[in-house]
């Protein structure tokens, strides 16, 4: 019964403005491990909330052995055997890790048998070696024991094939050997365990199986013994990206508007989320930071724009130490977050009141709204970036990516910067807007120092002049774009494998 | 066939529409029912409410009266609920500027010259509901507090001291024991239209309310305000110190509700005593909602709100009715018009009903047929 294989074919996922998957096929074997690798938006997450009920695909067909499924909710799913842990644990967290194990799990009982739910729990977890007080409270658990009660719940709702969402995230090293011991012991019993994860050394120590996603597809199924080394898989997850031949004309750099001294930060979780960096960004140059999202170059570009506090080392931006109280209102820097609807714009409020959102200050006169003053200057903007929409009364959120884009860039240019900060700008976008974006960057090298960053190797490439890869909150090392011999190594590198240098 | 929910990708406005409509057949039929329970002829029931609104110059003066307070409570609440703030302390504030307006018509008219004790009432009205809601505006921005929680504890604390003054202190000394103050004297009495109740304070919510609208959609203080409750980290990144709105928003708002309390004292009562917070302060959130936080939008709402209120009234005298089944009404109204934003968002499709699979063969605990939302 739990030796049924499930298979997902063809199965095509859009979101507004993404192709989350394309035509995924995809097999999990009982009693494997299976690893899912790619990117931060490769589609890993879509998937497997495809498989797990969560969205329904818009094209593609799941099947368990022969016969074909559909999925209305993560309960349908569940009913099939099919659970995920997602990242967020989503446990309530003023009740027993019994009581969470069985919520919403029918009961004959009108009352709750609490000495007997214990024991069932507590047996349930032995068996399969995980270590647990049924009788803890959540809120008393490490992220790592939370993780655990996840795991149960699914177990105990009889799951023959479990999802876990970059399990490893929130847990510390010897966390990981317990999880990976657990996972394999699971899949011992005959049980299927899929995980999600972007860390190639999991992959090699946990997975019998690893499928690599990129951009939404396949690029490539193996196992373990068939990866030669880690370079090779980290090349399958990157891509080997051929250089654009861009007309970049030299430009010889000036002054420095941009420079780091042996920063170190915090995450939210006020976990190290980057260490000792220290570069210095020049006018004329394009300097990127790339990597693999979720290794500090978020936390990195906002304690630059002053709304994270470091914990060590100094910024001056333009000459002048990081004040944190203007540092955001200074007019000559500009930035272009990743997160173009929950930080670049607002979404409900029109093109107009958007183009003004980082420079209002100067379109009221004494508090009063200068309406044409503004209508004009949005007017001219738009045309000039070439932003498609009905007209300036439109609100943000109807615009594409690429015009959303394009309008926040225009913003920010309009502001005639000596510093632009840029963040995965062409990320989601089509081929078109790529190129303006990448052409107005190229062009605001003669006024500015542009700090670009990017888990897009190609657009790196094709852009920088000078190019730092970090991982894991640290710098792995700052290459000049002239060094062509070690290009190569920029892949590698943002998975953490680094050759040393022979100089 | 079964239904499917999906999103949309923009609310619908003629859903938006339809909803509202609909919304308002539904509650009246679902007070329909109400009235039955009661023992009542439902249809006889809304005729009497309507006429006795809006039947005739004096009734429709009366749900005049009632608009006033009600326009101030729900701008109070929408300004607040624009910056995602929720101020359901209205009432307190609405008793705080009676107490404040109160004070000065007592004893500060007597040293006045007559053409200022109104406009000082409004100031010290103002003030005193301001300064009201800016305690749980000072402890949501310095220390993150609810303010749902305290604006709602302070309408207790508020009308409590309310009613300590009127019945202790400040209590008219020749009352002959009745609960009240002294009456104001007549300089400290907005002007009334002649034959009604209805008293200069229309004109002020008015004002009160397009004032209100060019604020949002002309000023710098108005933009900030749009930005921040829209999308709080945008505003953060280009510079907007979200606190000192908070502080901001919170005076204002409850300076709007206090204003509702002046414009009570000075037009209808003429002294402080029972009978000021009759819940003004909360139909006000009601208000707010129901026009979706626009200042215009509120002018109408209240209206209508109001004629629920008075017709209410009316059940009782002419049908014996209890007259809380216009509170009924508005509940229910309520109820439906916020279900109906479900169907601007959301759309209903019916779609060909899919195949259940026979899923012995991999579970076999899953007889049970596929959950239809």
């Amino acid at each position: 019964m739990a030796q049924t294989v499930i298979c997902m074919k063809g199965i095509t996922k859009r979101f507004p403005g993404v192709l989350a998957n394309d035509h995924i096929d995809l097999e999990i074997q009982p009693g494997k491990v299976h690893a899912l690798l790619g990117e931060n938006g490769a589609g890993k997450t879509t998937l497997m909330n495809v498989l797990s009920g969560r969205y329904r695909p818009d094209q593609g067909d799941i099947l368990i052995g022969e016969q074909k499924v559909q999925f209305n909710s993560p309960r349908d799913a569940l009913q099939f055997g099919i659970g995920m842990v997602h990242q967020h644990f989503m446990l309530v967290s003023n009740q027993t890790v019994a009581e969470n194990i069985t919520l919403g799990f029918q009961s004959s009982h009108f009352l709750l048998r609490r000495a007997k739910i214990e024991q069932e729990v507590e047996r349930l977890a032995k068996s399969f070696g995980l270590l647990i007080d049924p009788r803890a409270y959540i809120d008393e658990l490490s992220l790592g024991q939370q993780q655990r009660v996840e795991i149960l719940k699914l177990l105990y709702r009889n799951a023959h094939i479990l999802i876990l969402d970059e399990p490893t995230a929130v847990l510390s090293p010897s966390e990981i050997e317990e999880l990976s011991k657990t996972l394999k012991n699971i899949a011992r019993g005959g049980k299927s365990v899929v995980f999600i994860t972007h860390k190639l050394e999991e992959v090699m120590e946990i997975a019998d199986e690893i499928t690599i996603l990129r951009k939404g597809k396949v690029i490539a199924n193996l196992t373990p013994e068939e990866v030669e080394n880690r370079r090779e898989l980290a090349q399958l997850m990157v891509g080997r990206e051929v250089v654009l031949k861009i007309e970049k004309e030299p430009i010889t750099p000036g002054e420095v508007v941009l420079e780091l001294r042996d920063c170190s930060g915090f995450d939210n979780r006020g976990h190290q989320a980057f260490q000792h960096i220290t570069f210095a960004v020049r006018r004329g140059e394009i300097f990127s930071i790339v990597g693999v999202a979720g290794n500090g170059q978020a936390e990195l570009v906002e304690a630059v724009m002053g709304l994270r506090p470091l914990s060590e080392g100094h910024i001056l931006v333009l000459g002048t130490s990081l004040d944190r109280k203007d540092s955001v209102s200074k007019r000559e820097i500009g930035y272009i977050p990743e997160d173009r609807l929950g930080l670049g714009s607002v979404p409900n409020l029109n093109l107009v009141d958007n183009l003004i959102l980082t420079s209002y200050a100067s379109f009221y006169q004494k508090g009063i709204f200068q309406r044409e003053t503004a209508q004009e200057k949005a007017e001219h903007l738009l045309s000039q970036y070439h932003v498609v929409t009905p007209s300036v009364e439109t609100k943000a959120r109807h615009l594409s990516g690429g015009n959303l884009q394009k309008l926040i860039l225009a913003r920010e240019l309009s502001k005639k910067p000596r510093l632009l900060i840029a963040e995965q700008p062409t990320h989601g976008l089509d081929i078109g807007a790529t190129e303006e974006v990448w052409t107005e960057l190229l062009r605001q090298r003669e006024t500015a120092g542009i700090l670009l960053v990017s888990g897009d190797l190609r657009e790196v490439l094709s852009l920088s002049d000078r190019i730092a890869v970090i991982f894991r909150g640290r710098l792995m090392d700052i290459l000049s774009i002239e060094e062509e011999d070690w290009i190569g190594e920029i892949g590698p590198m943002m998975a953490g494998v680094r050759q040393e240098r022979k100089e | 066939m079964r239904f499917v929910v999906e999103r949309r990708l923009d609310p619908s406005r003629t859903a938006s529409w339809t909803g509202v409509v609909l919304s308002v057949f539904l509650a009246l039929f679902m007070g329909g029912i109400v009235f039955l329970a009661a023992g009542a002829n439902p249809l006889k029931a809304y005729w009497v409410m309507a006429s006795g609104a809006f039947g005739n110059f004096y009734n429709l003066s009366e749900v005049l009266v009632k608009t006033i307070p009600l326009i101030f409570c729900g701008l109070s609440v929408a300004i607040s609920a624009k910056i995602l703030l929720w101020n359901i302390g209205g009432e307190g504030q609405l008793a705080a500027g009676g107490i404040g307006s109160a004070a000065v018509a007592l004893f500060l008219s007597p040293h006045l010259p007559s053409a200022f004790v109104l406009p000082t009432m409004i100031v010290m009205g103002f003030l005193a509901g301001g300064l009201w809601a800016s305690i749980p505006g000072l402890l949501k921005a310095k220390m993150g507090v609810n303010e749902i929680l305290t604006s709602l504890m302070l309408n207790y604390v508020a009308i409590y001291w309310l009613e300590h003054l009127y019945f202790g202190p400040w209590r008219d000394p020749i009352g002959m024991g009745f609960p009240g103050t002294a009456m104001f004297p007549e300089s400290a009495w907005l002007p009334r239209f002649p034959q009604t109740r209805v008293h200069l304070g229309l004109a002020f919510c008015v004002l009160a309310a397009l004032i209100l609208q060019w604020i949002f959609t002309r000023t710098r203080w108005g933009y900030e305000i749009r930005v921040i409750g829209e999308n709080p980290r945008a505003a953060r990144l280009a510079g907007m110190n979200i606190t000192r709105y908070i502080l901001g928003v919170m005076l204002v708002s409850g300076g709007l509700a206090g204003l509702a309390g002046m414009a009570e004292v000075s037009g209808i009562h003429y002294r402080l005593q029972q009978g000021l917070t009759v819940g003004y302060g909360y139909v006000g959130i009601i208000v707010a909602w129901l026009s979706r936080l626009h200042p215009v939008g509120i002018l109408f709402v209240a209206f209508f709100l109001a004629g629920l209120l008075v017709g209410g009234d009316q059940l009782q005298a002419v049908m014996h009715l209890p007259s809380s089944v216009g509170l009924v009404l508005e509940g229910t109204l309520l109820f439906f018009i916020l279900g109906s934003d479900f169907l601007s968002r959301y759309r209903l499709k019916l779609e060909p009903k899919m195949q259940v699979p026979n899923s012995n063969e991999t579970n076999p605990k899953s007889n049970d047929r596929i959950t239809v939302i």
